[in-house]
């Protein structure tokens, strides 16, 4: 069973600091939904006040439809993972995991039983007897979860499960995690800083900003069409050139910027003499003269060779290089260290935002 | 006056506090806000509320207070209470001044009170000086093992009834105990020292009695000192003199003061080693209590005088605070 | 370097000459318990006998004041631990402005004088339960008053002892808890308690031990009754006897003894953890080395 979740113009606020503006989306049922941002945007003020743990200062919250105020954490259809697991140290890891159940009244019996099954599900058979700091990390991860499903919440909340694993295991767990929402076929709610996990694990990404939502899509969306500067700029790499619309008509616009007058595409609603800014990625910069407003001159800061592809930084139009990335076997030339460059792109993949607070470094 | 009046004050206070919660709550929305009853279920927070009020009205504020208002009465028989002659009155207080049979000064009793008082101090002085080292020791010593063993090594004879312990004193300094025997065997003196009866006995068993009081808050202040201070000091050629001076006594000063007020107020309050372990001539100020209790069955002038001992009491801590420049909170750990 | 030798060697000679001077009256003392001469001595050593312990046994009075201090005891330990537990979980939650004075009126009763804490509660509690003469009947008793009395402090005691345990409690588990579907009673009863659970028998232990050793308080509030330690003193004053040095080597026994089973139950309790610790440190290292941990099909 499982259920969407609604949130309609949800405003937290502790005492004078709103924590989350009049947040209004909606959750699909069966859906793997991120929220992604950096630390203190609000994201997890919002997983609490989903599970319950916080009621809103305004706006409704509804899960399956059902308007959830005054319900309190334990009497929703949700269940949270938290980011440090809080695991019961007391109980074993059965108990840990049947515990939904049996403050449900179950009886040992088939408390046993769903232990058994879930279990199985985690490949940890016949280990229910551990207590749980004898465990593993990525152990402790997967009981966690186990915990939750057992009393078939309608929604999982899952609180930066990963950020206390380290590489290969989390790379790893990303994978079972979504393959545990396949197989389940529950809503996730997912929140993290980390774009890599929001984009490779979820179906749809809900990039927040100092509790504001700026923009909900899927990764492609998210990632080739951001809809504000700062999501441009947070997920994946991005180079900005801050300027002055110079002209904008059927779809796209020219800035006139530190290196000169650039093109790029728009999605409306600027108009001439707005500030704005123009975005390349670094996979979209290439070597070499292009068209007159798709082309600029710099100089080469340094060269960095990271495996799979090379970063050049060149100087950059304020305090930020910019970062041209080739790929390892592009066949393209390397230039040297200090050389002047001419630097060009395909103006599809250059995109001009309004003006925005950039995502920090 | 009714005597029933006191239980309005503490009902008072509650309200005032209960109201301002109120008025604060209802002034900023803060989204976690629940009440005590919601948080905890119902009965279990009705019963958690009951177990409090009954503790701190019953058994802690309501007693005292209405001891300190029994101060303020006149002695009298039971059927008398309540009635004309019951009136609120300063004779208690002033009876330890002046001695109301015959007018004098009361010198029995205000010296009685100096010298306790003076004598807790030294006490504290003493116990204090003892136990430092000690607690010093313990804190650096190393390893949990040792530490644990040492404290259970202190802890055992505590729990040896503290009239045991001044009974197990007198015996020793007893006349014909065994530290005067040792004493004419080694032919130091000829006669027995009398002990007991120079009050010797009584700073001995006082400072013996609460030696775990004054260690344990030092020893868990000087525990915290990160240990590296002390290295650095000594590395900078400091003499362990000043080591304790300026590095760890400045540091361990909530333990401190802590040590030094529970020995001061349990010394001052002290029946038993005064009883059993001072001289003939020694009157001690709670021994005076005692007395108007248990022979004069004079209660309200108990209940002066036992008042006085507890202003006398804190006093001495607020001073120690200042003097130390400690807060009341970190002396309770 | 020798300065540093001579230092070590002062300190052990005071730490000894420290501990010589805490044990050394009770190990005089309970020789005296086996010599045979009327006057507690302990040189000369004249013979050994249990005539003392058996005469301490043969005490009516010695035993009807044990009677009463296990009572009282137990009776203070079923009222000071709820109510330290209660206090401690209202501390955490009480409107924050009241909470320096609250905290000052639970703490107060272990500074203030035994003494006036004893005259205090017979003061109160006699105007009390003289109310009704049925009161007066059932509850004006010395047991009943030196429970009351004793529990102000002691409460005190069980409520500092359990706080240090509360706060490092883990919110998050109640969180957990909640958050799986348990009522707030539940979690008190599955999650708050268990984790509590060496705080509370700690504080038992304390209150029950403080309760039976008490002097300065109950004196005054056994009003007719006795307890050990009042007959104790009764006796101390009126005279001394072996006898009493015999109740000293029992009590010191019975110390003994429970010392050395809480150093056994402590080292038991380390070595559990240690063990758990090493398995999770190789469950740790299967993770990394494995790679691939294959989550079943259902």
């Amino acid at each position: 069973m499982s259920a969407d979740v609604e949130l309609d113009g949800v405003t937290i606020r502790f005492g004078d600091f709103t924590a989350v503006q009049s947040a209004t989306l909606r959750i699909n049922n069966g859906e793997f939904f991120s929220f992604l941002g950096p630390s203190g945007c609000g994201k997890t003020t919002i997983l609490r006040t989903v599970s319950g743990f916080l009621e809103p200062s305004e706006g409704k919250v509804r899960i399956g439809g059902k308007d959830m105020a005054g319900f309190g954490p334990n009497k929703r259809p949700t269940a949270l993972i938290f980011q440090n697991l809080a695991l019961f140290p007391l109980m074993t890891v059965t108990d840990n995991i049947t515990y939904g159940l049996r403050v449900r009244g179950a009886s040992r019996d088939e408390r046993d039983k769903r232990a058994d099954e879930l279990l199985s599900l985690i490949a940890l058979r016949g280990q229910g007897k551990k207590m749980v700091n004898e465990l593993s990390g990525g152990q402790k991860q997967r009981v966690a979860i186990a915990r939750a499903l057992a009393v078939e919440p309608q929604v999982l909340l899952l609180d930066e499960p990963l950020s206390a694993l380290d590489l290969k295991l989390r790379q790893h767990m990303r994978n079972e995690l979504r393959n545990i929402q396949q197989r389940v076929g529950i809503t996730f709610i997912y929140i993290t800083h980390d774009q890599g996990e929001a984009l490779t694990m979820s179906d749809r990404i809900a990039v927040m900003n100092a509790g504001v939502i700026e923009q909900v899509g899927d990764g492609k969306t998210i990632y080739d069409r951001p809809a504000t500067a700062f999501v441009a700029s947070f997920v994946g790499e991005n180079n900005p050139f801050p300027g002055k619309v110079l002209r904008a008509d059927n779809g796209t616009a020219i800035v006139e910027t530190a290196f000169g007058a650039l093109r790029g595409k728009i999605a409306g609603g600027l108009k001439p003499g707005d500030n704005a800014i123009l975005f390349v990625r670094p996979e979209s910069l290439r070597l070499g003269q292009g068209g007159a407003d798709t082309t600029f001159a710099s100089s080469v800061l340094n060269v960095a060779f990271e495996g799979n592809a090379s970063h050049i930084f060149l100087k950059g139009p304020g305090k930020k290089d910019i970062t041209l990335t080739v790929g390892r076997h592009d066949g393209a030339a390397i230039p040297e260290q200090g050389s002047a460059a001419a630097v060009s792109y395909d103006p599809d993949l250059a995109l001009v935002l309004p003006e925005g607070k950039l995502a920090s470094e | 006056m009714s005597r029933f009046f006191i239980f309005l004050i503490p009902v008072v206070v509650i309200a005032v506090f209960w109201v301002m919660s109120r008025y604060e709550a209802k002034g900023r929305h803060d989204p976690t806000r629940k009440s005590f009853l919601e948080r905890n279920g119902t009965v279990l927070g009705i019963v958690f509320i009951g177990l409090v009020a009954f503790w701190t009205l019953f058994l802690v504020a309501l007693p005292y207070l209405y001891m300190v208002q029994e101060s303020f009465h006149p002695k009298l028989p039971p059927l008398k209470r309540g009635g004309p002659d019951d009136f609120l009155t300063l004779e208690q207080y002033r009876s330890f001044f002046v001695e109301p049979s015959s007018g004098d000064w009361n010198t029995n009793h205000m010296s009685a009170f100096v010298f306790s008082i003076l004598a807790s101090v030294g006490v504290t002085a003493l116990n204090f000086a003892i136990c430092y080292p000690l607690a010093y020791y313990m804190a650096q010593a190393g390893t949990a093992q040792k530490v644990r063993l040492l404290m259970l090594g202190l802890i055992v004879p505590y729990w040896v009834n503290e009239i045991l312990r001044a009974f197990s004193l007198r015996l020793l300094l007893a006349s014909k105990g065994l530290i005067n025997q040792a004493i004419m065997a080694l032919g130091i003196s000829d006669t027995p020292i009398d002990f007991l009866g120079t009050d010797t006995g009584l700073y001995v068993g006082l400072s013996y009695a609460y030696l775990l009081v004054m260690i344990f808050p030092l020893y868990n202040a000087i525990e915290s000192l990160d240990k590296n201070q002390i290295e650095a000091a000594r590395d900078l050629g400091a003499p362990w003199w000043r080591i304790h001076k300026e590095v760890v006594m400045p540091y361990a000063k909530p333990g401190i003061a802590s040590g030094c007020t529970m020995v001061f107020m349990l010394s001052a309050g002290s029946l038993a080693a005064p009883l059993f372990l001072g001289g003939p001539n020694t009157l001690w100020f709670t021994a005076i209590v005692y007395d108007f209790f248990f022979q004069a069955f004079n209660w309200p002038r108990g209940a002066a005088y036992a008042f006085i001992l507890l202003a006398a009491c804190i006093f001495f801590v607020m001073a120690m605070l200042r003097l130390f420049k400690v807060s009341l909170g970190e002396t309770i750990r | 370097m020798s300065s540093k030798f001579v230092m070590k060697g002062m300190i052990g000679f005071y730490v000894f000459l420290f501990f010589a001077y805490l044990f050394g009256p009770l190990l005089v003392m309970s020789i005296t318990a086996f010599n045979t001469p009327n006057y507690p001595q302990a040189y000369p050593f004249e013979a050994f006998t249990f005539d003392w312990f058996v005469k301490l046994w043969n005490h009516r009075a010695m035993m009807e004041g044990l009677h009463n201090s296990i009572i009282i005891g137990v009776g203070v330990v079923a009222v000071s631990v709820p109510i330290g537990l209660a206090a401690s979980i209202v501390m955490n939650q009480i409107y924050h402005r009241a909470r320096g004075l609250y905290y000052l009126v639970t703490v107060s009763p272990v500074l203030t004088p035994g003494v006036i804490i004893g005259i205090s509660t017979v003061i109160f509690w006699k105007d009390m339960m003289g109310l009704t003469d049925v009161t007066k009947g059932l509850f004006y008793k010395g047991i009943v008053l030196t429970i009351l009395g004793q529990s102000s402090f002691i409460a005190a005691y069980c409520l500092l002892i359990i706080m240090a345990r509360l706060q490092r409690f883990d919110r998050a588990q109640e969180e957990a808890a909640l958050d799986l579907g348990a009522s707030y009673p539940q979690v008190f009863w599955h999650i708050l308690l268990p984790f509590l659970k060496p705080a509370l028998i700690s504080a038992a232990v304390i209150a029950f031990l403080s309760s039976f050793e008490n002097y300065n308080t109950t004196t005054f509030a056994i009003l007719a009754d006795k307890t050990l330690v009042t007959v104790l003193a009764g006796e101390v004053r009126q005279g001394t006897t072996p006898a009493l040095s015999a109740l000293a080597v029992i009590i010191i026994g019975f110390t003994l003894v429970g010392a050395i089973i809480y150093e056994i139950m402590r080292r038991r309790e380390e070595r559990v953890a240690a063990d758990r610790a090493r398995a999770a440190r190789e469950a740790e290292r299967q993770d990394l080395g494995a790679g691939a941990l294959a989550v079943q099909a259902a």
